[in-house]
């Protein structure tokens, strides 16, 4: 015990030590909540609209006059047919249209519904939907309006997105950092102190010592895990503070969650470390093995949904995807583990499978 | 210690896949002796000697350390030797002291040994004033003899030194042997890897490895006299192309 003890302490002291590096591991989760906190804050003002209205009456005029009483509407042009609209958007002189129906007003007096076009340009999806339902609520509310005075009015809205068809929601990123985060800090940095110890070559010093390997891999692997443990508190504690994301579920599953996510990340740095011997390969691979598919196959960014089979087939092993699922469903819909077993039981199984894997090609190397 | 074997090696062999690095060497080292392991790089030398140190498990043959069984007693081996690689073995970014300190715990001394032990150290290193400095701005040749006693901390019966000597100066390097020196005449069994001719003069027996098979083993004077060789760097030169310069070279 006191060997391990030891061996815990040289870590820290390697960790403390390397100031440039602590500083790195400690900075940088809470940078990435700002930068993307506020890459995906959906206030949207000053939308470059446009109105398509062939037959102005006064319900048009109405409408008109109220989207453009809210300060985030900015009428750019009012067109008589929708013709010029594809240029207006192409050339970003338009970001949203509201195309009327010819003869509004008397198709409504009709008892007839009128339909009323929104059309968003939604390069960025979540910016598209916003401005969407910003028009949406005007009509609605129009529309509210309107019944108490004359029952029966019906506007149909119909709602169209340019450019991208699919819309994420916004809170959805801080579960995704948290899985990014954590794989960074877990995989990449075991993966370089490993490494960095077969370069300087005290790991065989090590390895030929009375130390068993579980003690090397836990005097190895402990420091980062309470590290990464720190840093998750940091940045759920952060998307609270700075941007208001809800912690509907438990604390506490979310840590045991987030313990059990580490503990595989970390696996994955040893089996990394265990393939190479030089640090620079170690990097690449942790970079290329762990941060490129959190980033792109967990659905932290991309919805798995909208991707080809392929890819939802490959995502199911990426660790990240089960853990973004679970910190997903805690955070924001108060899920507990009534619902998140089969998720959790993939994680444990991964982290066995790795654990396994990671500790016998320590052994190879022993034998 | 004396009289007795702290290595003994029977047709221990070691492949990688079709290519033999060891190929099946029986030798013996008695205790307190200095024995040197020579050899062109890739002769086999590094190998063997991981096979000793229980890194690297021997394809066939048998072998004791230290009185005990590669296979099948590696633990009880490690505890009897110590171990200093090519690259010295100790953290840059840690004081010598605490170096010392890791050591120690690693090998289960207790706490107030190691204190003693320490101090001991670096009063006979004469590097008292450095013990709270980075190992990484010592010079090399100190980084060198501390590590060798790191090695010793915990007295082992048997010191493996992998080209303990590699980039050091010929003063420093006198000092190295005379530190070997005493390790051996204080009963442990030293086993050194080296490249310089004029350190296996100093060992009392060595073994020339080439390609993987033991080429000669005795006294470096026995040597010299067995290949009518003025140096051992000319035992060595005949050994390893046997053939007067002929064939591939």
């Amino acid at each position: 015990m006191n060997a391990l003890r030891g061996l815990l302490k040289k870590e820290w002291r390697h960790i403390l030590r390397d100031r440039r590096t602590l500083a790195v591991i400690v900075l940088m989760p809470v940078i990435q909540v700002i930068l993307f906190g506020f890459a995906i804050r959906t206030d949207v003002k000053d939308i470059r609209l446009v109105i398509v209205d062939p037959t102005p009456d006064h319900v048009t005029l109405e409408i008109r006059n109220r989207l453009e009483a809210t300060d985030v509407f900015h009428t750019v042009a009012v067109l008589p047919n929708s013709a010029g609209l594809e240029g207006l958007f192409q050339r970003g002189k338009a970001e949203e249209a509201i195309v009327f129906e010819p003869q509004f007003a008397s198709r409504l007096g009709q008892g007839l519904p009128a339909r009323v076009e929104v059309i968003a340009d939604a390069t960025e999806p979540n910016t598209g939907s916003t401005r969407q339902n910003y028009a949406m609520a005007v009509i609605r509310q129009y529309q509210r309006d309107q019944q108490t005075v004359q029952p029966g009015v019906v506007i149909a809205t119909q709602l169209r997105m340019r450019f991208d068809p699919t819309a994420e929601s916004s809170h959805l990123f801080v579960p995704g950092l948290v899985a990014f985060v954590l794989t960074i800090i877990s995989a990449l940095m075991t993966a370089i102190s490993l490494t960095r110890e077969k370069e300087t070559g005290t790991m065989e010093a090590l390895l030929v010592s009375p130390l068993r390997p579980w003690q090397i891999i836990v005097g190895k692997v402990m420091p980062y895990l309470s590290i990464g443990f720190v840093s998750v508190l940091l940045v759920i504690l952060e998307a609270r503070l700075v941007f208001d994301v809800p912690l509907r579920g438990s604390l506490v599953l979310l840590l045991g969650e987030g313990l059990l996510y580490i503990l595989v990340s970390l696996s994955l740095g040893m089996l990394i470390s265990s393939r190479t011997s030089s640090q620079r390969v170690a990097m690449m691979g942790a970079l290329l093995g762990t941060m490129l598919p959190t980033m792109l196959l967990s659905g932290f960014i991309f919805p798995i949904e909208s991707m080809p089979t392929v890819l939802q087939w490959i995502s199911n092993v990426i660790p990240a995807k089960w853990f973004v699922t679970i910190v997903r469903s805690i955070m924001l819909k108060g899920t507990g583990l009534a619902y998140l077993w089969q998720e959790t039981l993939i994680l444990c199984a991964m982290a066995l499978a790795l654990l396994v894997l990671s500790t016998r090609s320590f052994h190879t190397r022993l034998e | 210690m004396n009289g007795t074997l702290a290595i003994q090696a029977q047709d221990l062999t070691r492949t990688f896949g079709s290519f033999t690095a060891v190929d099946h060497i029986t030798l013996e080292v008695h205790g307190g002796e200095i024995f040197g392991f020579l050899g062109a790089n890739g002769a086999g030398k590094t190998t063997a000697m991981r096979m000793f140190t229980g890194l690297l498990a021997p394809s066939s043959g048998t072998a004791q350390v230290a009185g005990h069984d590669v296979y099948t007693e590696s633990e009880a081996i490690k505890r009897s030797i110590g171990y200093m690689s090519q690259r010295f073995s100790l953290y840059e970014d840690l004081t010598s002291r605490e170096n010392i300190r890791l050591y120690g715990g690693i090998y289960g001394l207790a706490s107030k040994e190691i204190r003693s032990r320490t101090e001991q150290m670096l009063a006979r290193l004469g590097m008292e004033d450095a013990a709270d400095l980075a190992v990484r701005s010592l010079p090399l040749g100190w980084r060198q003899k501390l590590s060798f006693s790191v090695a010793l901390l915990h007295r082992p019966q048997i010191v493996f030194l992998d080209e303990p000597t590699g980039g050091v100066d010929p003063i420093t390097r006198r000092q190295f042997w005379e530190m070997i020196y005493q390790a051996a005449a204080g009963g442990t069994t030293v086993l050194v890897t080296t490249h310089y001719m004029d350190e296996a003069e100093y060992c009392d027996r060595i073994s020339i490895m080439v390609a993987g098979r033991i080429g000669a083993m005795g006294t470096p004077s026995e040597l010299k006299q067995q290949y009518g060789a003025e140096t051992m760097d000319e035992v060595f030169v005949r050994l390893v192309r046997p053939t007067n310069g002929g064939g591939a070279a």
